[in-house]
């Protein structure tokens, strides 16, 4: 890996851990009681949305879903915004009003996440077709799970978009479960890239849990759609490690050892291997000064993390508003690893 | 018809974050000439067709306001609109509650309403208590033209969704239109004629009904306020209360089904604040509680007529 290589690695890697680290602390907030209602964590999945907001600025927008903790994070919404709303709090991202599935903020391009499966895909159009209205050369992109392409959004979303030739990009996380129900059984065709050409796009496969190829298949799609060369439907294959949702018994549908499985290709461990394979990347100290970024080697413990364990003191909704921290203070500035990635 | 056109022609022209999705909206100009002449005029990103997938421009609209635009969607009959519900109560009103207030949702959705032509059940919908139970949207239910145009004109400067129903059969009413820059705030009923011995509520086609009811019933020395709520979402009931203590008589005209529907809602408000001045029960008339039949006879049996108005205006007066 050369230094830009490496580089651009080590800030995927970043987006990836933020992820990791803020989901598992997420889900002790919500073992611990802290956390209500219901929290779908991205624990697994990471390498889709760090590779496909890494190719994104901060103009462009995503849609995303349920599981949208990853999306917030990636595409910039702070740490503490997004726990102080899993915390019911008013300086949440959405002012303590959506929780884990409505989270929104437009101030970084996220959109918004939604309870419902399917609605992102054609907002994601929508967003677009503005775009193309102003012909601002921005980008929107909708993530969404294999379950919402059985969906009749994904099937009238998608065909609008290419008959508009819409600047959008579709992102299907297939992790190959629609809440405990299996794509393999559900999918007519289940080879999720390939319904691409049913409405004239192109449709593209990678292996979700490898980084580098989701950042380079992200690549292409956003340079199409900002061109004006359309949309593009990019099926990133991938797997998530927990419950569907925490506290969901998760053997009743699928087996320990597939998990297991899973977890041995984890894409942040599987990137740190390449990372390390020719040593210690000449540029990390440089890189790490530059962005600020963990001080420790990113292998440090997730255990020494130090993680929200007093909730904020609540607050008015009315004082609040607005005033949300844009960096992260006390108890999680002391996590160095749970900081924003850097913008590229 | 024409007012509305002349509305949007001109909001168009004003704003250019306008755009207008719907079935046969473009090179067409709309099923009922909604969009005549704009597709020359502001071109196939502005005036644009759409293939028959009401979900999915419904949903596509909801992303396009909170990108910064202004979609109109024209869905031609209520009833095909009824396939997007789910974008609308779940993604079109909430949107701005869940976001702080940080986005915005000027959405109008418009299409007609009303049992006419031996349409059949597909339709002939009126569903303005249903997208009016909804927190988050606004309905607006116009009886004529100049109240079509300022309604139009005010939804289409606003920041909130509107769903904005015309009756088909008053498509091609004509009636007089004020020149000039000036909309109707939502939320405030007419009162179209003062009365003094009962108050009848009546929305869309039914205040035209309502109209040949009191002329014929002013022969008879009954005089009858009638009032347009105008927009039902929100709804100007201060109007109404303000009448009945006039009048001590109320009935509530409506083509849409009665349960949980507009009279039970003004009778309710009705009764809550202003009990005390009634000299009789409320009394409600809307269309039948069924599905709406192809067949003319049938047909005319289940909505109300200027007869029928006038009967029910007879029988409260009698209790």
């Amino acid at each position: 890996m050369n230094g830009r290589d490496s580089s651009r690695a080590l800030d995927l890697y970043r987006r990836m851990l933020l992820i990791r680290r803020c989901e598992e602390q997420l889900a002790r907030g919500h073992q611990r009681g802290l956390i209500h209602g219901a929290c779908h964590t991205y624990v697994g999945q990471e390498a889709v949305a760090a590779g496909v907001c890494a190719q994104l600025g901060a103009e462009d927008v995503v849609f995303s879903t349920h599981r949208g903790h990853g999306h917030a994070l990636a595409k910039g919404v702070p740490p503490r915004e997004l726990f102080a709303e899993l915390l019911g709090r008013a300086t949440g991202c959405s002012r303590g009003r959506g929780g884990s599935m409505h989270l929104f903020a437009p101030e970084v391009g996220l959109m918004g996440t939604s309870g419902i499966v399917g609605p992102c895909i054609l907002q994601a159009a929508g967003a677009a077709y503005t775009f193309k209205l102003r012909a601002d050369g921005r980008v929107a992109v909708a993530f969404f799970g294999d379950g919402a392409v059985n969906n009749g959004a994904f099937h009238e979303g998608l065909n609008m978009a290419s008959i508009w030739k819409l600047p959008v990009v579709f992102v299907c996380e297939n992790n190959q479960f629609a809440t405990e129900v299996p794509f393999s059984y559900s999918a007519g065709n289940p080879d999720v890239a390939s319904r691409g050409a049913a409405y004239g796009l192109p449709g593209v496969a990678v292996d979700g849990n490898d980084v580098l190829a989701v950042d380079v298949a992200a690549e292409e799609a956003v340079r199409r759609a900002r061109e004006g060369g359309g949309p593009t439907l990019l099926e990133c294959r991938t797997y998530r490690t927990r419950p569907h949702s925490e506290g969901m018994p998760d053997f009743t549908y699928r087996t320990r050892e597939e998990v297991e499985e899973w977890k041995a290709r984890c894409p942040l461990a599987r990137l740190r291997v390449k990372l390390l394979e020719g040593g210690t990347p000449r540029n990390w100290r440089r890189s790490r000064r530059k962005s600020r970024g963990p001080s420790r080697t990113p292998r440090s413990s997730p255990r020494k993390v130090p993680g929200p364990t007093r909730p904020p003191r609540p607050r008015t909704s009315t004082r609040s508003r607005g005033s949300c921290p844009r960096r992260p203070s006390a108890p999680l500035a002391r996590s160095r690893s749970c900081r924003p990635p850097s913008r590229r | 018809m024409q007012a509305t056109l002349e509305a949007l022609t001109e909001e168009m022209a004003r704003d250019p974050a306008i755009f207008v999705l719907g079935e046969g909206i473009g090179k067409r100009g709309g099923n009922f000439r909604t969009t005549a002449g704009l597709y020359e005029r502001y071109g196939p990103l502005r005036l644009c067709d759409t293939p028959i997938c009401e979900r999915g421009f419904v949903g596509l609209a909801c992303g396009a306001a909170m990108a910064g635009a202004r979609p109109v969607v024209d869905f031609m009959f209520v009833d095909f609109v009824l396939d997007a519900l789910g974008e609308i109560f779940n993604q079109i009103a909430k949107v701005q509650y869940m976001s702080g207030g940080r986005l915005r949702m000027p959405v109008l959705l418009r299409g007609c309403i009303g049992v006419g032509h031996s349409a059949a059940t597909h339709h002939s919908g009126s569903y303005h208590p249903l997208f009016a139970h909804i927190p988050g949207l606004r309905v607006a239910v116009p009886s004529n033209p100049a109240d079509a145009k300022g309604l139009l004109r005010h939804a289409l400067r606003g920041h909130d969704p509107v769903v904005f129903l015309e009756h088909r059969e008053l498509l091609g009413v004509k009636g007089p239109v004020p020149e000039g820059d000036w909309e109707i705030p939502f939320g405030r009923a007419a009162v179209v004629r003062p009365g003094k011995d009962v108050t009848v509520v009546a929305l869309s086609l039914m205040v035209r009904h309502a109209l040949a009811a009191c002329a014929a019933l002013e022969k008879e020395g009954i005089s009858v306020e009638l009032i347009d709520p105008r927009t039902v979402a929100p709804l100007d009931v201060d109007t109404v209360l303000a009448s009945v203590r006039k009048t001590g008589r109320l009935l509530i005209v409506d083509e849409a089904f009665g349960p949980f529907g507009l009279g039970s809602e003004i009778a309710a408000q009705v009764a809550e604040r202003g009990l005390d001045q009634l000299d009789a029960p409320i009394r409600r008339l809307h269309g039948a509680h069924a599905p709406t039949p192809y067949s003319p006879p049938l047909e005319a049996a289940v909505a109300p007529t200027a007869k029928t108005v006038e009967r029910a205006i007879r029988d409260l007066l009698e209790d």
